[in-house]
């Protein structure tokens, strides 16, 4: 099959990704078809399209996403690196358009419809702007002249600010706790960890005092009672309905009534149906990915390698853990697609890029290829 | 802010990103292995989270089914299963009928407007605008329409209308419909009691029953009550006539047995059907010896005589002044029949004389007759197992005045059931016992029972009421229940109308036991407002319709009660009081 007789590209590929993660993916993406197909019919039969709209959307979209997966996991950090910074820059400047083009849809500019297709740029912005993260506090670390930390916060205040002017609060959040997590992870001291961490709540706090629906959203929260918590409630219904065992394929009923079924609530509706068996086999999938993606960074020797593949594995996972715990009625309830699984175009080949890099950061590297890659002259670390 | 110059490790880096950065991250420290210790950290973290939505996951799967909780919620609306109520004879007067109700669970109804459309089109009686409303809530559990037939059920399956289902529930029937109407009370939609005996089960442990879920069907025996259908049936069939006749506002009557109290029928016109609960509103329909309170007129002599005999100071042959009306302050008492002499007590009784009776009052005085009435339970309210109770009327200072028309039976409103209760007690050797509409022997009604006169007062009471038809205003019940031996008192309670005691309308009463000489039974028939007929001759007193009337309820159930006729009987001097002096 193949040999390690000759060096190929696909041959070295072969040998240094990691597997098990990317069968985890691929697993995970087929389980997205299966949900897809019981979650987006009702869906597209309320909104007068095609019942297999969405899922031939959804089927359609897995291809692209496939090949930009594996194609990513070839690159070198180095590759990568550039790649990021590319792809941020477009998707800085397609924000930018979408802000300045785009149509309002529910309050609020997320969309862009380019060459007949819908893009949410902010999705591809994600792992790009991780990996940029990363990479300037890798920086901060080796080449201390550089200004890289400030850079870093630059940046985070350039595409923050830009996401609070569409507004998309979501990213907002996940775009500031990634980047906190890995501030965190490339060594800030405690006391600053301290310092943002309440930062964070007094933001929250602010915003719960400010912005009127979010503070709608944690009042309900807190007490059902107080307002219209009609999706969570249906989707909790959803779960006990399921049982361990589920009502069966196409046996639900939740996805009938849940606006949002095969985007935010596609959790909920898959465990109606495949029963919270599914659910917990999903759950594993994602906290395998996730772990292993930061076990490999763990042992990678590389600064950039492991901080960018612990940003990127923070990124996935943080986003599932929302989603899971939005649908599960464990925190207030906030938009977000649960990777893979949820329906959605654009936000696939985003994940397929950022996953694909997952992989082509934690492929195994031999020392001398890795020492190669950084700046010849790079000390070791400082301090 | 100084900056050590040999702690400088590179010269290339300027002082000030020096500082920042060791502000940040904290100065000589190896970040490469803090790195390592961090993405350690974030495993844990993660770990930690997803552990977090697993156990809920698992606890969800676990505790399951808040769905079906909230099913075993509107189960728990659901009509329960009651005992049947059987009459003495066990003849079903209430069971229980299964039936298919309709609900919808709103939030698994897809198109709710063509749900609506099918449903009304399916039972033309459900209104659109409500349904609409029920089934736009947001509730997990709405009734549609309870208790629909088969045929309906099936066309609605038909129908194939997701979110709507069927439950079984138990529907109250009863099967004679009218006839037990305020005895047995009625149920609500969810086979609650809330009238008349089938209110008494549920406050007498079945609701707890139903609270823990152990009402189930067959389980339960039936509830076996004093009534006989058959007396019941004859009974309300007589007073029907009768009010017709009479064209009366209102007729009722009630059958008790005098040894245990048992009721074995009572019918109050006009009564409900308890299957359609929408009648028994109607105020008309009270049940007028229980809920409503009257002047019984002179039925009270009776027991103001048994007051006289009972207390010594007066035998049946006590004169009483009767020449002329008797005045009390601006008031004057007459007499129908006034015969301008001074009268025996007997005859104060056969007469039915209201001075006379006044007379044998004020001999025993105010208190002693207070007292009397309330020994015999005419004073407070009589509870019995119906929750329908009205307590007496009594006046609240008691003069001499009240004394006299108390005595013939003006100026105190009672339940008829209680005079029913007052004069048993008359007859049946002097025990107060209390009515029941369940089944008693004579054995437990002697122990609950209270002596209230001695006996012999009770034999002469009997006679008096004996003599009276034989005699007196009860002879016309005489002749048409030949053969049973009645004794009787009738009663003509004028009614208040504008504040006045009026002539015309007027309350007739008659009280009749039989037989006489051994009572089993006292039979009470009332007619309200009887009119007057030319066979009446323009009388309204209560001989010329309530008597008839009693005459006929008594010929018709004395065969179903088991008493058998018996010609050629000695008049009641000789058969009674000779009787009752071999006694003593």
């Amino acid at each position: 099959m193949i040999s390690r007789e000759q060096r190929t590209p696909f041959s070295e590929w072969w040998w240094t990704v990691d597997k098990l993660l990317l069968a985890a993916i691929i697993v995970l993406m087929l389980g997205g078809v299966i949900l897809s197909l019981a979650a987006s019919p009702p869906v597209a039969t309320r909104i007068g399209l095609d019942p297999f709209h969405f899922f031939n959307r959804h089927v359609l979209f897995l291809l692209p996403s496939f090949i930009v997966l594996i194609a990513v996991s070839f690159l070198s950090p180095r590759q990568i690196r550039r790649s990021a910074l590319i792809v941020f820059a477009i998707s800085i400047a397609l924000i930018v358009a979408t802000l300045l083009l785009g149509p309002e849809v529910k309050g609020s500019r997320r969309w862009i419809t380019i060459l007949g297709l819908n893009i949410q740029a902010s999705e591809s912005a994600k792992p790009a702007f991780v990996v940029l993260a990363a990479w300037l506090f890798s920086e901060s670390a080796r080449r201390p002249e550089m200004p890289a930390t400030s850079m870093a916060v630059t940046l985070l205040i350039m595409l923050v600010s830009l996401l609070v002017m569409e507004p998309d609060f979501g990213q907002t959040m996940l775009i500031l706790m990634v980047w906190g997590a890995v501030f965190f992870i490339a060594g800030m001291r405690i006391v600053w960890v301290m310092g943002l961490a309440g930062l964070a709540a007094g933001g929250l706090f602010a915003a719960y005092l400010f912005v009127p629906h979010v503070a709608g959203r944690i009042k309900r929260f807190m007490n059902p009672a107080s307002g219209d918590t009609y999706q969570v409630d249906t989707a909790m219904e959803a779960f006990s309905n399921g049982g361990w065992f589920g009502l069966g394929p196409g046996e639900g009923i939740a996805k009938r009534s849940l606006p949002d079924s095969h985007t935010d609530f596609v959790f909920a509706v898959g465990a109606e149906e495949f029963g919270i068996i599914l659910c917990l086999a999903l759950l594993l999938l994602f906290a395998f990915i996730v772990i292993r993606t930061l076990s490999r960074a763990y042992s990678s020797e590389d600064l950039f390698s492991r901080f960018a593949a612990s940003g990127l594995a923070i990124l996935f996972g943080i986003q599932a853990a929302i989603n899971m715990a939005v649908n599960l009625q464990l925190i207030p309830a906030k938009g977000m697609t649960l990777p893979f699984i949820s329906y959605g175009g654009s936000s696939m080949i985003s994940l397929a890029y950022g996953v694909g890099m997952m992989l082509a950061l934690t492929r195994l590297r031999p020392r001398v290829e890795m020492e190669s890659i950084g700046d010849a002259t790079a000390a070791p670390t400082y301090a | 802010m100084s900056i050590q110059p040999n702690s400088k490790p590179k010269p290339t880096e300027p002082w000030r990103q020096r500082l920042i950065r060791g502000l940040l991250y904290g100065r000589d420290v190896d970040r490469a292995v803090k790195a390592r210790a961090r993405v350690g950290f974030a495993m844990l973290a993660f770990g930690a989270i997803y552990a977090v939505i697993g156990f809920r996951l698992v606890t969800i799967a676990v505790v399951g089914d808040t769905h079906s909780g909230r099913r075993a919620a509107a189960q728990d609306a659901v009509a329960t299963a009651r005992p049947d109520i059987v009459d003495r004879n066990g003849e079903v007067l209430a069971t229980d009928v299964k039936t298919p109700s309709l609900f919808a669970e709103p939030r698994r109804i897809v198109d709710k407007d063509e749900a609506i459309e099918l449903l009304t089109a399916t039972l033309p009686d459900l209104d659109t605008g409500e349904v609409r409303d029920r089934l736009m809530s947001k509730k997990g559990f709405v009734w549609l329409k309870r208790e629909i037939t088969p045929l309906q059920q099936r066309e609605i399956r038909k129908l194939g209308v997701p979110g709507v289902g069927f439950l079984r529930e138990n529907k109250r029937v009863y099967p004679s419909g009218p006839a037990v109407s305020h005895l047995i009370g009625l149920v609500n939609i969810d086979n609650q009691g809330i009238a008349g005996i089938e209110k008494w089960l549920d406050t007498n442990g079945l609701a707890d029953l139903h609270r823990a879920g152990f009402a189930s069907d067959r389980l339960q025996k039936p509830v076996e009550l004093a009534v006989d259908l058959r007396v019941e049936h004859a009974l309300r069939d007589e007073l029907m006539k009768a009010k017709e006749k009479y064209s009366a506002k209102a007729a009722s009557g009630l059958v008790s047995n005098v040894r245990t109290g048992e009721i074995v029928a009572m019918v109050s016109l006009p009564d409900f059907d308890p299957n359609n609960p929408r009648e028994a509103h109607d105020p008309d329909r009270i049940n007028r010896l229980t809920t409503g309170v009257y002047e019984m007129g002179s039925t009270f002599k009776t027991l103001t005589l048994a007051m006289a005999l009972d207390s010594g100071k007066a035998n049946l042959n006590t004169l009483y002044d009767a020449r002329g009306a008797l005045h009390f302050g601006k008031f004057a008492i007459h007499d129908t029949h006034n015969l301008g002499r001074a009268i025996t007590l007997t005859e104060v009784f056969t007469y039915s004389s209201n001075i006379g009776a006044a007379r044998v009052a004020l001999a025993q005085g105010v208190e002693a007759h207070k007292a009397f009435l309330k020994k015999v339970g005419q004073m407070d309210r009589l509870r019995t197992e119906l929750p329908e109770s009205a307590a007496p009327i009594v006046p609240k200072r008691w003069s001499e005045l009240n004394t006299i028309t108390i005595s013939f039976g003006h100026g105190i409103a009672v339940a008829p059931l209680q005079a029913v209760m007052g004069i048993n007690a008359m007859v049946n050797g002097g025990y107060l016992i209390p009515p029941t509409f369940l089944k008693r022997t004579e054995q437990e009604a002697l122990e609950i029972g209270k002596r209230v006169v001695r006996k012999d007062t009770s034999d002469k009471i009997r006679y008096l009421m004996r003599l009276n038809a034989e005699i007196g205003t009860a002879k016309s019940a005489e002749v048409i229940a030949k053969g049973y031996y009645i004794g009787g008192k009738t009663g003509t309670a004028e009614k208040v109308v504008g504040g006045r005691y009026s002539k015309k309308q007027v309350l007739n009463s008659f009280t009749a036991i039989l037989p006489a000489d051994n009572p089993q039974f006292q039979v009470l028939v009332m007619l309200d407002e009887p009119k007057a007929l030319p066979e009446t001759h323009g009388f309204i007193t209560s001989g010329w319709n309530a008597v008839p009337a009693g005459g006929k309820v008594i010929a018709r159930i004395a065969p179903l009660l088991g008493i058998e006729p018996r010609f050629d009987l000695p008049p009641s001097d000789r058969l009674i009081l000779a009787a009752s002096k071999v006694t003593q």
